[in-house]
């Protein structure tokens, strides 16, 4: 019980957190040391680690923060890889600067699609998602200029613009994959830190008391929609530059881009930026473990995510997260209240606050 | 033995406690009204003994000497409680003679058919095949009551009938409690109408803040007193 | 004569979209809840009755005895003992779940079956046509599914509107907490909304297999034709998928009929279209 507080004060991490951060730090130096020890093969695997890792961050963003469910993503990394396309094929322009390009381009299409989803809520949100990046799929599959259905390569002239050794090429893209990892997780981070993350956070919570607070929700799901599309057209420029080649049923696959990323944040843990983080590790674990196994590979994926989010929605990571009671990317804000005597201090979780 | 008894009842919703050791029992064929202002719980206790809510124990709540917290609302109405809800929450898609027989749903035998509710409110009858939401508000509150009769019910549970209502319709709709009394209806009814409440009632609990602050026959209960009870000042 | 050709042939294949939707909207309109997982039991239907044709030598048709009570019960079983366990507030839980369970019927369907096309063949019903005038002719086929559409939706309404069992859904649709206060068991309710859509579903898939070459991943596009025929027609209206069907029919034949290849997206355009101008669809019923 809480009697006579006198004082208040807001921290954002315990002392816990700050050890679990300097963790994340020595592994991010690490990981920048890879090209120096890794093959070939690994590197291409961490490459494609990283822009899963970026999807999940961003899907989790969307449904866990925003309640946004979206099963469309795949339409904004499709646009990504053609947009890619359009810059260095087409316009002529170096591929980081097209990579970056695509991703504006992206988010700029998403605006109008948002305008036109907006209009369903929940599963009906989810499915008008769906449709929408079927339509971009069919409609690139009719367009010749850029190969039809059997899509189109990235000519050699563009890759070499990177580099003429195919080793400084893939540490260049090695790099770049990184840091769209680590740049998505610090800006899932940042954002929900900020103002407009304490927002969110209160959308998830309660939509009719953010209401009410005078949160501006439309605007601020309109925001994270655009993030999201922001990073899954990063994603489309990066794997057509690994790949270097694409068709629309590859770019716009909803298998890859939307039911992979969707079992990673829920079995990871949906609302957490950890959760994204050890989804995309166990996914990629049981990938290797199940390789030759074929359907049954997704089929196990599948009875995993049914059986966690039945028993333990909130996700592996979630279920430590609650027991231990560890952030390693602590977004919530403890409220400490300090009474007459020193050693009653509480610390309280937003939520035990009732308005 | 009393119909209904409840035993230090505690429930509430998630983290939000609204009923603090609720302790009270209803003896059969009584009218019991309960009163008290917005927020002092009573909806919550009408919902715990439904059975849309669950006590924190299941023998908090006694109906015919058995203890009933942790049935399912179907099971409940099926043992002879029937509610009616609070601002009356008819059935939109359905028209006035199909709310009557979601009412009879339960199939519990008794003396209340359909004919009987149309003889106890026969403007139903003229306009038994029209959407519910074409009644006036006094016409859904007997609506309301007559679905909940359709159930046979040992005990009815009456949430706010007077909610909302002139006072003429209000009383026209009291005109009908004798009638239901006569069948051997037990009746627990929630009223912020305290003068209501004292006409009709054989005993009266008052609540405040999830807690009984005043109990007695109306004969027993001065002015002063109530009010006491229902402000807490 | 050529388009009004193309066009009634459309609008009587909107029947097996109709068919594809009205499960759908049963139950959503009890539970709430949209089955991700729809199209891929639609498809299971259809391997079904090639594994009853297989094992009988039977007619399709026949088929469906076997195929439509399996199937009831299988409806039955996964929502009592699966998707009740979902519903609540949280709109996540049922939609992901039935996503998973998506990707597992479909992969299961892939390791039994393989992934090689298969068709229900009934000969003398796919070339046949009734000959009205001397102009027009339509095929035997699509005139079938649109009258089994009709009835089967003229059987749902009867459902709801003359039976205990439908004034229960309609009940329980409207306000789920007093209809259960009233009697109403819900999680048997629910289960029956479910084992009845699957009866839908599962004639919706014979015809699907009749109609078109199959594999085990054609589910999800069917679950996209009835969650727009849904919209189309409107929220609540069973009646209005029949309409929202043709709609969507006859826009996939005027599509084919430019270009072959144009026929699923000519349907996708109008859904968008629909939902920029009318969102609530043509005859919406449920107020969200």
């Amino acid at each position: 019980m809480i009697t006579n507080p006198i004082s208040y004060r807001v921290e954002r991490s315990t002392r816990a957190d700050r050890l679990a951060f300097s963790t994340l730090l020595l592994c991010v130096l690490l990981l920048c040391s890879v090209p120096t020890w890794a093959s070939r093969a690994q590197m291409h695997l961490l490459v494609e680690i990283f822009y899963y890792l970026a999807l999940a961050q961003a899907w989790n963003l969307l449904a866990g923060f925003a309640g946004l469910v979206s099963v469309g993503q795949q339409a904004y990394v499709g646009l990504g890889c053609y947009f890619f396309i359009t810059a260095t094929v087409f316009l002529g322009l170096p591929p980081i600067l097209s990579l970056l390009l695509a991703a504006v381009f992206t988010a700029v299409v998403a605006l109008p699609s948002a305008f036109l989803v907006f209009r369903l809520r929940g599963a009906h949100f989810a499915i008008g998602t769906w449709v929408l990046a079927e339509v971009l799929r069919l409609l690139f599959t009719l367009v010749r200029s850029f190969g039809q259905g059997t899509g189109m390569s990235l000519p050699i002239s563009v890759v070499h613009q990177i580099s003429d050794s195919r080793m400084t090429r893939e540490i260049v893209l090695y790099f770049v994959s990184l840091a769209l990892g680590i740049g998505s997780v610090l800006l899932v981070f940042l954002w929900l830190r900020s103002r407009q993350g304490l927002a969110l956070t209160a959308i998830r919570d309660s939509e009719a008391a953010a209401g009410s607070a005078g949160v501006n929700q439309q605007r601020t799901k309109l925001a994270v929609y655009l993030i999201a599309a922001f990073i899954a057209g990063l994603v489309g420029g990066l794997v057509m530059l690994e790949k270097l080649r694409i068709t629309p049923a590859a770019g716009f696959s909803v298998g890859d881009w939307s039911a992979n990323i969707i079992f990673i944040v829920i079995i990871g843990g949906i609302g957490s930026i950890e959760g994204p983080i050890v989804g995309t590790v166990i996914f990629f674990l049981l990938r290797y473990v199940l390789a030759d196994y074929g359907s049954w590979y997704l089929i196990t994926l599948g009875a995993i995510a049914v059986v966690i989010m039945l028993k333990a929605p909130q996700g592996i990571w979630g279920f430590f997260a609650k027991r231990f009671d560890v952030h390693f990317f602590p977004v919530q804000r403890q409220v400490h209240v300090h009474t007459q005597t020193s050693e009653t201090i509480q610390d309280l979780q937003p939520k035990d606050i009732h308005v | 033995m009393s119909l209904l008894e409840t035993i230090d009842l505690v429930t509430g919703y998630g983290d939000f406690q609204a009923l603090f050791s609720i302790s009270l029992s209803i003896e059969e064929g009584q009218v019991v009204a309960i009163i008290g202002s917005n927020g002092a719980g009573k909806t919550t206790l009408l919902k715990a003994i439904s059975g849309l809510l669950r006590p924190r124990d299941p023998g908090e709540i006694r109906f015919n000497n058995s203890a009933i917290g942790s049935l399912e609302p179907d099971e409940i109405v099926r043992m002879g409680i029937a509610m009616v809800p609070e601002g009356r929450r008819l059935f939109p898609s359905l028209s006035i003679e199909e709310n009557l027989r979601m009412g009879a749903y339960c199939r519990r035998s008794g003396p209340w058919t359909i004919d009987r509710i149309y003889r106890l409110f026969p403007m139903l009858r003229e306009r038994r095949h029209t959407p519910s939401t074409s009644l006036s508000g006094g016409q859904q509150q007997m609506l309301a009551i007559g679905r909940a009769l359709m159930a046979n019910p040992k005990l009815l549970l009456c949430d706010e009938l007077s909610l909302g209502l002139a006072p003429i319709v209000i009383r026209d709709i009291y005109a009908a409690m004798p009638g239901i009394r006569a069948e051997g209806t037990t009746i627990l009814l929630v009223e912020q109408d305290v003068n209501k409440a004292l006409q009709t009632a054989d005993r009266v609990f008052c609540m405040q803040k999830g807690q009984i602050t005043l109990q007695g026959r109306p004969a027993e209960l001065t002015r002063e007193r109530i009010k006491v009870a229902y402000f807490g000042m | 004569m050529f388009w009004i050709n193309t066009i009634i042939q459309g609008a009587l294949i909107g029947g097996l979209y109709a068919l594809f939707a009205a499960g759908l909207s049963l139950m959503f309109g009890v539970m709430r809840i949209i089955n991700i997982a729809h199209g891929d039991f639609i498809v299971m239907s259809a391997y079904l009755a090639v594994a009853v044709v297989g094992l009988f030598g039977i007619n399709p048709f026949l088929a469906l005895i076997c195929v439509v009570p399996i199937m009831f019960g299988a409806g039955y079983a996964l929502q009592r003992g699966l998707l009740n366990f979902t519903l609540g507030s949280d709109i996540l839980r049922p939609l992901l779940v039935t996503f998973g369970l998506s990707v597992i019927i479909q992969n299961v369907l892939l390791e039994i079956f393989s992934a090689d096309s298969q068709r229900l063949q009934v000969p003398w019903l796919e070339t046949a046509s009734l000959r009205l005038g001397d102009q027009l002719a339509i095929g035997l086929m699509p005139a079938t599914v649109f009258g089994t559409a009709v009835i089967v939706i003229g059987g749902l309404e009867l459902i709801l509107h003359r039976t205990d069992l439908g004034r229960a859904f309609r009940a329980t649709s409207d306000d789920s907490d007093t209809a259960r206060i009233y009697g109403v068991n819900n999680r048997h309710v629910y289960a029956m909304a479910t084992a009845i859509t699957f009866v839908v579903v599962s004639i919706a898939g014979v015809f699907l297999g009749i109609r078109t070459i199959f594999d085990p991943t054609i589910g999800p596009a069917r679950l996209l034709y009835a969650f727009e025929v849904v919209i189309i027609g409107g929220l609540g209206s069973l009646w209005g998928t029949l309409v929202g069907g043709i709609i969507l029919g006859v826009a996939q034949a005027i599509g084919a009929a430019i270009d072959p290849s144009w026929d699923t997206l000519a349907g996708h355009l109008v859904f968008l279209a629909v939902l920029l101008v009318r969102p609530s669809g043509l005859f919406p019923k449920t107020l969200d």
